[in-house]
């Protein structure tokens, strides 16, 4: 069954077309990667489907609920990391998490064993009382997803998580993301080809709003006839492999 | 009940802020004191607690449009709005919650300034209440104000535009430094037009017992419910941007 369905999603900024007429599905419980250079209507795309951006034309439906019609519905069933850590900087770690599952209203005993998971999940117990202002961007970014995943959301929206994050940091998320696979359906924006390879169970690759191809890394090398990822991804939008 | 979620969490991000104690409560009370000191100093009656007071709570209020405004730009610079646009909350929630935290805060800061005022002399009259609670509807047009323009402009302008230009405009309009009735003419009439000086009068009748009370309240709770309504119109607004 199809978590994400898209049918001509269609979003225009004045005379730019950002997404033009997306036709995507998302299975349940697969972790999909959108791949593409910057402008290629990732962002867009996600902001669209997390209710944040109307379509200018077309629908998307969104584990039944249209989403032009049922954003609200939509809302209690979906949650979003966005590229900035978006977290409130004043908060601590701990009372950011409490928000967030307040504010999804969240039964007490719920609560407070999705929190105690988080906690354990994204080994947070060290920075737990500390500010969320004064932490690194690494622990912004892993503090960013437990807030998105303390709701139990049945879809997770991840925009260019690792962005900004030095190596070891990446890696570290890498690997959270990808203990949490198949527990939620994921749609992941990158540009990084690792992290698309790396995490992702199918590979969507962007071009100037229009959706090029979809499948596995391994379809997309093998169709291509590249190498890699980041062969087959540069031959599908059209540029020279160096 | 959400919206009392988010103002939790709203009051405790301005309370943590070292900004809110120096600009909120700091402030005012140096120029409160700044001002008697002068007044035991000069022949003429400028600065007396009975009229100073009520004029330096309603100046006082004019940071919280510093803080809503902050707060509001700083959650849309942070894109922390943009994870709580994908959450349940509705847009009156968003409004509410950020307009309860700072009304109780602004009131707190109200009664402040009449201790202070009170321990330099001001006479302890439950009529000090009255003032503390008249402001509010000035406090509900700040706060208001301040979501408007927290919803337009970013950090660093709220900054200037709230900071400096709205305290400034608050003080010189609002006749707390000089008697309007010096100037008069054109730059009185509108003064009395504003709400700013209309707080003051508010406070300072509420304080003497003077009667007159219904204008200046009314005209200053039409402000309020027009800062309001703006501040609705401008957040719905960028929420759907």
């Amino acid at each position: 069954m199809n978590a994400i369905e898209t049918h001509g999603l269609t979003r225009r900024f004045g005379n730019l077309t950002a997404v033009d007429g997306l036709d995507l599905n998302v299975r349940e419980g697969e972790l999909l990667a959108l791949l593409g250079v910057n402008g290629a209507g990732k962002t867009t795309t996600v902001r669209m489907l997390a209710t944040l951006l109307s379509p200018t034309s077309g629908d998307a439906e969104i584990l039944g609920h249209s989403l032009v019609k049922e954003a609200q519905a939509i809302k209690r069933l979906i949650a979003i990391s966005p590229q900035d850590s978006a977290v409130a900087p004043n908060l601590t770690v701990w009372e950011n998490l409490r928000l967030m599952a307040d504010l999804h209203g969240l039964e007490p005993q719920r609560k407070a064993e999705t929190m105690e998971q988080m906690i354990e999940r994204f080994r947070l117990q060290e920075v737990l009382r500390r500010r969320a202002g004064q932490l690194s961007g690494g622990w912004q970014r892993r503090l960013s997803i437990a807030m998105a995943l303390v709701c139990e959301p049945k879809i997770l929206f991840l925009d260019e998580p690792t962005l900004g994050l030095d190596v070891i940091a990446r890696r570290e998320l890498w690997g959270l993301i990808e203990a949490w696979k198949g527990k939620t359906t994921i749609l992941l924006t990158t540009h990084l080809m690792q992290e698309a390879e790396a995490l992702s169970d199918r590979v969507a690759v962007m071009k100037s709003g229009r959706l090029l191809q979809v499948g596995t890394p391994k379809e997309l090398m093998d169709m291509s006839g590249s190498a890699s990822l980041e062969d087959a991804f540069l031959s599908l939008i059209g540029e020279e492999a160096q | 009940m959400r919206s009392l979620i988010f103002a939790r969490r709203n009051a405790l991000e301005i309370l943590r802020d070292p900004l809110t104690l120096v600009f909120g409560l700091g402030f005012p009370l140096v120029i409160l004191g700044l001002l008697t000191l002068i007044q035991a100093h000069i022949p003429v009656s400028l600065f007396e607690l009975p009229t100073l007071t009520p004029g330096i709570t309603v100046f006082g209020l004019a940071f919280m449009a510093l803080f809503s405004s902050q707060l509001v730009a700083k959650d849309r610079g942070s894109a922390f709005l943009q994870r709580l646009y994908t959450t349940p909350l509705t847009a009156w929630e968003y409004v509410l919650g950020y307009v309860i935290p700072l009304l109780p805060i602004a009131l707190l800061q109200s009664l402040v300034c009449c201790l202070a005022a009170m321990a330099m002399g001001l006479a302890p009259t439950f009529r000090i209440l009255l003032l503390v609670l008249g402001n509010t509807p000035a406090a509900l047009f700040f706060i208001s104000l301040g979501l408007a323009l927290g919803s337009v402009l970013n950090e660093k302008q709220v900054g200037g535009v709230c900071g400096a230009l709205l305290t400034n405009l608050t003080a010189w309009l609002s006749g707390v430094w000089f008697d309007l009735n010096l100037i008069g003419g054109g730059f009185k009439a509108v003064c009395e037009c504003l709400p700013f000086f209309r707080a003051v009068q508010l406070g300072q009748k509420l304080l003497s017992g003077a009667d007159g009370v219904a204008l200046p309240l009314g005209i200053v709770c039409l402000y309020a419910a027009a800062a309001f309504a703006a501040a609705a119109v401008l957040f719905f607004r960028q929420m759907k941007k």
